[in-house]
């Protein structure tokens, strides 16, 4: 291949809103203060399910202080991103303990806590669906108006009289065939928990609403802030542009701030207030057990396999645990359909993906969308197929993987430009030094030392889950010295998005880094459209977009350029931030000279401000069929493995992770320094679902880890001891300088990984996250015995 | 005027109990000032002293989003009440530059990509700074357990650890010069 010659792409350039963030300079929706500005507080149901008998908000209203009260009767709206089934604030039942029953406005917060504080509401407690199974029963419905919501039809397929919100479906081939041809047959049941989000910044909201219109005003910690626009105005049935969300600095969001979420409720406060700006902050005890969470899983698996590892046949069940409402939960699911074999050609397949209404608290996405939790099932379940047959996991995987000319579970075609799993595994493999599966006596002989250590292989792959229609813009000026200010709709929470639409900018241009600007705090006044900032989309879509407005930037100024020169525009070409003459380089105007026309010596005026756009809509892409899910869902696959050293302390069942190799084939690094920064954070989150975190509920359905104290997120003294990131790039010819995105993938397979280094070291499978201490250390125990 | 308390009170304080007198210095400023004895000090930073840099990330003494230096000590400003710190020297990530200079600690946090969404950032920059005024030269164990309590959801913390040991050895290195 052609060494490729690029200023700005493959630089590890420093993010650009950095120094804001390192001198306390940066504001976050957690830091405003408006004039006037009241403060809110909800109270919850402490039920998993209940009628509301009644509900005495009177002493509430009478508190000096208190601006509004809000119950259910008074926000008479539905909400929902695919299934409309969500009260903003619930009226008659509740479903999950933690929904809010109530909302007040006030002064400041404790005045509005002591009015939740004073509000009496009498409950009839009912029986709850706190399992998969009770879900699948349906002996209690959880929407028992289910029949009746309204849903996105085609893609979503909710079951009439029952607690599936949705059930997705693949088909391929001949299953019964399939596993008549195997050898062996291998069947087993893999779960865990939901887990949260845990952004720094909890979910936090400010809204103002234009008492004698319908415009509403937002500032709003969300990755979405189109999608708060849209829906708000879909549940109000209020136009679209009347709907002003602006999103200042976001501390995180991880998913969880997709969607549509405290928005809705304070908005209907804030007119409920006589108009007065209303600021929502979610407490962190609100953020485990109001907002949403990942969904718990479980995943039924029956492979059938020939001796040799070829896999004949697979048929899948997950059940998803998503809580009282679908919310994302339901496209968590269809993720499932045609990602949920991993990165392996299955020609037989039947794979069905349910998700179920519980009364726990509500899921929705998180980084990686299903994706963790069906590579726990799949990579799990590859290895567990190697020891069964006695072959090295390895050999498993290379056997059935991927390969240019495979077609995936929905049929895709899979290009030599599509990245390479094999690629992938082969690194990591080759990093952590792995040559099998130890054997029974040198395992053995380490539990003499009562520290064991073991190693582990996982593949992973995902492309971005999103509408076959998704779109986005970039929009880009000159100002009159030749810098460039760049509009998107994305949301940079971190994940360094603005610095490498910078990157991409000042490359295609040929511009300095320092001239190019990403316009922070998206308005949706003022930035073009982009669908959400989700799915690990931006780099691919927002770069070609950027790509696009840059070469129309470039083809206004040769156009204009062209006519001063007195020449053919195909005469002309760009660089170093001048417009000149291929042959006579000397004939050359400088960008800032066109950035407002050009003006001749004598006065005269032409062209005029320098303004180009450009968009990208998702190519090619379509809906999948609704029985068989053949169709085309992935932009982009990125493909990835991890190999994972680690270390059992088998009398505490603490796991040391010495080793972790991560290795994707993300096309082209833009950014080492930020993707770097994606690999560690995502593969410590990764470890976080792995081995600490995990909501527990008691037997009533109460959550009884909502705070930190309990359920605890990893912190520096629970890092690997080494993190080896590695990238493979084999370009992507459609995505930008080659790239594909990364941000959600390194948590992706990092328990599945764990798991099997865990049975590398004690000869023991486990099939159920998290693999904490205790667990690990009764699994050991239990073997003992 | 108070919107609770209407005519009988001029500071605002939500708790409806006497205010108290307090005096310290913020970022090498002298505060007077006159607050609800239930206010922490975190509260009082941001909405008395509008100093927004620290963050509140649990409220509760879990996450130390709300870290800053009192008397030298890195502490969790949500867990203290602004009453105790009666005379006390207050340092915040707004007083780690030294004029239109920023530290060597924040450049370093800028190199390393210590920072992602930057939420946890001011904290850490403070539990930081706390840590290397008491051991110039950390080991890196040091480092990990000086930051144990502050969350960082998005880094994977390699690049925090990185740019404390950074800093370290230029800090030590500038006191050579
Ligand atoms: S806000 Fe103080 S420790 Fe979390
Ligand atoms: S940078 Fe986001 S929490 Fe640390």
């Amino acid at each position: 291949m052609m060494e490729k010659q690029y200023k700005h792409i493959g630089k590890p350039y420093n993010r650009k809103e950095a120094q804001e963030k390192v001198t306390g300079q940066a504001i976050y929706t957690h830091d405003m203060e408006l004039p006037g500005m009241l403060h809110a507080k909800c109270l919850h149901s402490p039920y998993a399910r209940a009628k509301i008998l009644s509900i005495d908000a009177s002493e509430a209203k009478m508190l000096p202080g208190v601006k509004a009260v809000l119950l259910g009767e008074d926000a008479p709206y539905l909400l929902g991103l695919y299934m409309v089934d969500k009260r903003i604030i619930a009226k008659e039942e509740v479903r999950y303990q933690g929904e809010v029953v109530a909302a007040v406005a006030a002064v400041d917060e404790a005045t509005a806590e002591r009015a939740i504080s004073l509000i009496k509401v009498e409950y009839q407690e009912l029986p709850a669906v706190h399992t998969i199974d009770e879900a699948l029963e349906a002996k209690i419905l959880v929407h028992e108006d289910i029949n009746e919501l309204e849903y996105m039809q085609g893609v979503f397929f909710p079951q009439p009289d029952s607690n599936i919100a949705s059930w997705n479906k693949a088909k391929k081939g001949d299953v019964k065939k399939g596993f008549e041809e195997a050898d062996v047959i291998i069947e087993n049941e893999l779960s865990l928990p939901a887990v949260a989000h845990v952004p720094m910044e909890t979910h936090v909201t400010i809204a103002q609403a234009d008492l004698y219109s319908s415009k509403i005003k937002i500032w709003s910690s969300a990755q979405s802030p189109f999608a708060v626009r849209q829906l708000l105005a879909k549940s109000f049935g209020i136009h679209k542009s009347d709907v002003h969300v602006i999103v200042p600095y976001v501390g995180g969001g991880f998913g969880g701030k997709a969607g549509i979420h405290l928005e809705p409720l304070v908005t209907l406060l804030s007119k409920a207030a006589k108009g007065r700006p209303v600021k929502l902050k979610a407490t962190r005890e609100e953020e485990f057990n109001q907002l949403p969470t990942r969904a718990g899983m479980r995943g039924r698996i029956k492979t059938g396999v020939k001796k040799d590892g070829t896999i004949t046949a697979m048929a899948v069940y997950y059940d998803w645990d998503s809580g009282a409402y679908a919310d994302y939960g339901v496209n968590v699911g269809k993720a499932a359909v045609y990602s949920g074999a991993g990165p392996y050609e299955i020609h037989n397949i039947e794979l069905h993906s349910r998700t179920l209404y519980t009364n726990k608290v509500f899921s929705t996405a998180y980084r990686g969308f299903g994706h963790l939790e069906t590579h726990w099932t799949i990579e799990r379940q590859m290895d567990l197929i190697a020891q069964r047959l006695g072959l090295d996991p390895y050999e498993v995987r290379m056997k059935n993987i991927l390969r240019p000319g495979s077609r995936t579970l929905s049929g895709e075609l899979i290009y030599e430009t599509s990245g390479s799993p094999s690629d992938c595994l082969e690194a990591v493999a080759k990093e952590i030094g792995w040559s099998g599966y130890q054997s029974e006596e040198a395992r053995e002989a380490q539990l003499k030392t009562g520290k064991v250590r073991g190693k582990g292989l996982a593949m992973l792959q995902k492309a971005p889950a999103m509408p076959s229609y998704t779109s986005t813009a970039a929009i880009m000026q000159m100002d009159e010295d030749g810098r460039i200010k760049v509009m998107i709709g994305a949301i940079d929470m971190g994940q360094g998005a603005n610095t490498v639409m910078a990157q991409i900018a000042a490359e295609a241009l040929d511009v300095p880094m320092e001239n190019v600007e990403v316009v922070w705090e998206v308005d949706t006044n003022k930035h073009p459209y982009d669908w959400n900032t989700v799915a690990s989309k931006f780099t691919f879509m927002g770069g070609n977009a950027i790509k696009k407005a840059a070469n129309s930037m470039i083809k206004q100024m040769k156009e204009l350029a062209a006519q001063v020169l007195r020449c053919h525009v195909d005469e002309l070409t760009h660089g170093g931030g001048y417009i000149y003459h291929v042959h006579h380089t000397h004939r050359r105007i400088a960008y800032e000279k066109l950035s407002r026309g050009y003006v001749y010596e004598n006065g005269n005026g032409i062209g005029g401000p320098l303004i180009a756009h450009g968009v990208y809509m998702a190519d090619g892409l379509s809906n999948l069929h609704p029985e068989t899910g053949q169709g085309m869902p992935a932009l982009d696959w990125t493909f990835g493995a991890h190999g994972i050293e680690l270390e059992v302390n088998i009398e505490t069942g603490e796991i040391t992770i010495l080793k972790v190799a991560s290795a994707f084939d993300i096309g082209q690094v833009i950014n080492k320094k930020l993707v770097d920064g994606q690999v560690m954070g995502g593969v410590l989150q990764g470890i976080g679902s792995a081995i600490l975190e995990g909501y527990k509920f008691a037997p009533n359905g109460r959550l009884m880890n909502p705070s930190f104290t309990d359920n605890k997120i990893p912190t520096a003294k629970d890092l690997p001891l080494e993190i080896v990131p590695i990238y493979i790039e084999n370009p992507q010819t459609d995505g930008p300088y080659g790239a594909r995105g990364i941000g959600e993938h390194p948590m992706i397979s990092v328990p599945s990984a764990i798991g099997n280094a865990l049975y590398d070291a004690l000869g023991i499978n486990f099939y159920r996250l998290p693999l904490s201490p205790e667990n690990v250390a009764l699994a050991i125990a239990n073997k003992d015995h | 005027m108070c919107e609770v308390h209407k005519n009988n009170c001029f500071i605002h304080v939500p708790s409806g109990m006497q205010p108290i007198a307090l005096s310290c210095i913020v970022n090498g400023e002298a505060v007077a000032a006159m607050v609800d004895p239930t206010m922490t000090l975190l509260n009082f930073l941001r909405s008395e002293l509008k100093l927004f840099g620290t963050k509140e990330g649990c409220g509760e003494g879990e996450c130390g989003a709300c870290t800053i230096i009192m008397n030298g000590v890195a502490v969790n400003s949500c867990l203290i009440l602004a009453a105790e710190v009666e005379e006390a020297n207050i340092i915040t990530v707004e007083g780690l530059a030294q004029g239109d200079k920023i530290s060597i600690l924040q450049e370093e946090f800028i190199e390393k990509d210590a920072l992602q969404c930057g939420f946890c950032t001011p904290g850490m920059l403070m539990s930081a700074r706390a840590l290397l005024d008491r051991i110039p030269n950390p080991t890196v164990d040091e480092v990990k357990e000086a930051l144990a309590g502050n969350f960082c959801r998005c880094t994977g913390y390699f690049p925090i650890i990185d740019a404390v040991m950074a800093t370290a050895e230029r800090e030590r290195r500038e006191l050579r010069k």
